[in-house]
């Protein structure tokens, strides 16, 4: 997301408005993207492939690590120049942090990062950008709110970057455990951003307009019954939000698969936008795949 | 004038006391075959103590420059020629760095793959450096020297 200004943040979200509208374009027409997804996906991958078909391109699947050449120990580099061999652009998901500045270097083509370790995930950063923009018609100066696992999650991190450029202020709700890195909010206050921790849900959720959840996992914890007690303090569910009264303006949003930290009685009120974020996911990649071929 | 003169060569002055020992072995004077003079703790008006090299015959490459910079960010250099100074510069660090530092990051791609370190500085003084492949920032002991 570092390579993007706020004037490139609302370009991408423009050319994105332009794909929802007219989403079956063949501007893509002959063009061939490489999926090399190394970490597990479902919703990243298949909604690049759809994004990409639909602009009439093709898509060459790279496939699960397992099933690759990398199990018969083919280097990183190696895999990455044979599949540039076979297309225009490449979508990469690594565990390896910056695996994907690496792959643009070695391979000279367009590379999106759909994800590398930790560090960024930054086509969900947009779709997630995107979905602010659509449900709220702006994205300055709003109250955002982060919960759950802030220290692990990269989707986090990004959209919490990004929203620096937008004068939002920030508001981080999670267990002692998982709060955000010192880095991350060290980088904030550098770029003037107004922010606050919480450890309380219901201090904060009366002021936000957006609420962003996220899961936190069992594995963080060293012991179960802790694990047990904080993630009942970090759900969500309708009466919750009756309880807090919070605004009708509220939108709450999870990158998805969740578990039980959303509950299904939040999905039929107003404020649910988590599905609507996860469609949002092609015309957004269109955009990307149609602006880094040089066709929007 | 505390320590002795070299006729040609580098003077490395205004270290920060207790980093001396880090420039030497950067610089790798054990190995070094020219008459080489090391003072540690010396009255300094700005640093209140400094520390001194002095390397006869040698002018610093660029990385070694760099790496300097890295932990004496106050530290000067100055080129003698027939015991004059005939060139004073402050180290700086440039806006990149490239091969001399390892990423403290040990999910980084530059620790599992053969390949150059890279990174941005974005800060001087104390030094912080970005790495532009995993994009973290380190500073203070976390910027390890190869």
């Amino acid at each position: 997301m570092r390579e993007f200004d706020r004037e490139k943040i609302l370009r991408v979200l423009e050319v994105a408005a332009e794909m929802e509208g007219d989403p079956r374009r063949p501007l893509l027409e002959g063009y061939v993207l490489g999926i090399m997804f190394l970490e597990p996906s479902t919703r990243t991958r298949l909604s690049f492939a759809s994004a990409m078909m639909r602009l009439g391109g093709q898509v060459l699947d790279f496939g699960a690590s397992e099933q690759s050449s990398f199990k018969k120990g083919e280097s990183f580099a190696d895999a990455v120049r044979m599949v540039a061999g076979y297309c225009d652009v490449i979508a990469i998901r690594h565990p390896w942090e910056g695996a994907a500045r690496l792959a643009a270097e070695i391979s000279g083509l367009p590379v999106i990062n759909g994800g590398d370790g930790a560090n960024q995930h930054p086509t969900q950063t947009f779709l997630d950008l995107y979905t602010i923009k659509k449900t709220h018609g702006r994205i300055e100066g709003l109250n955002v709110g982060f919960l759950g696992d802030l220290r692990y999650s990269r989707t986090v991190h990004s959209l919490a970057e990004a929203l620096s450029h937008f004068g939002c202020r920030q508001f981080f709700i999670s267990p002692d455990l998982l709060k955000a890195p010192r880095h991350l909010l060290d980088e904030l206050k550098d770029h003037g951003v107004e922010f606050e921790e919480f450890g309380e849900l219901s201090d904060v959720l009366p002021s936000l307009d957006v609420l962003y959840c996220t899961r936190i996992q069992e594995e963080r914890f060293a012991d179960r019954l802790e694990y047990e007690q904080v993630k009942s303090f970090y759900r969500v569910d309708r009466a919750l939000l009756e309880r807090c009264g919070v605004k009708d303006s509220l939108r709450i949003m999870h990158p998805l698969p969740r578990v039980d930290e959303l509950a299904e009685d939040v999905d039929d009120t107003p404020y649910a936008v988590y599905f609507q974020q996860a469609r949002n996911g092609v015309p957004v990649r269109q955009a990307l795949l149609a602006m880094v071929l040089g066709k929007a | 004038m505390q320590v002795t003169a070299i006729r040609d060569g580098t003077v490395i002055d205004h270290i920060d006391s207790e980093a001396t020992f880090k420039v030497a072995d950067i610089l790798q004077v054990q190995q070094e075959q020219n008459m080489v003079l090391v003072g540690m703790n010396l009255a300094s008006g700005g640093l209140g103590k400094k520390g001194i090299i002095k390397i006869e015959n040698r002018k610093l490459t660029p990385d070694e420059v760099n790496k300097i910079a890295l932990i004496a960010p106050q530290a000067t250099l100055n080129i003698i020629s027939d015991f004059e100074v005939v060139e004073k510069t402050q180290v700086e660090l440039p806006e990149r760095i490239e091969r001399i530092v390892k990423c403290f990051n040990p999910r980084c791609v530059t620790n599992q793959h053969p390949l150059m370190t890279k990174f941005e500085v974005v800060r001087s003084s104390p030094p912080a450096l970005r790495c532009l492949y995993c994009e973290r920032v380190m500073s203070g002991d976390e910027i390890i020297l190869k």
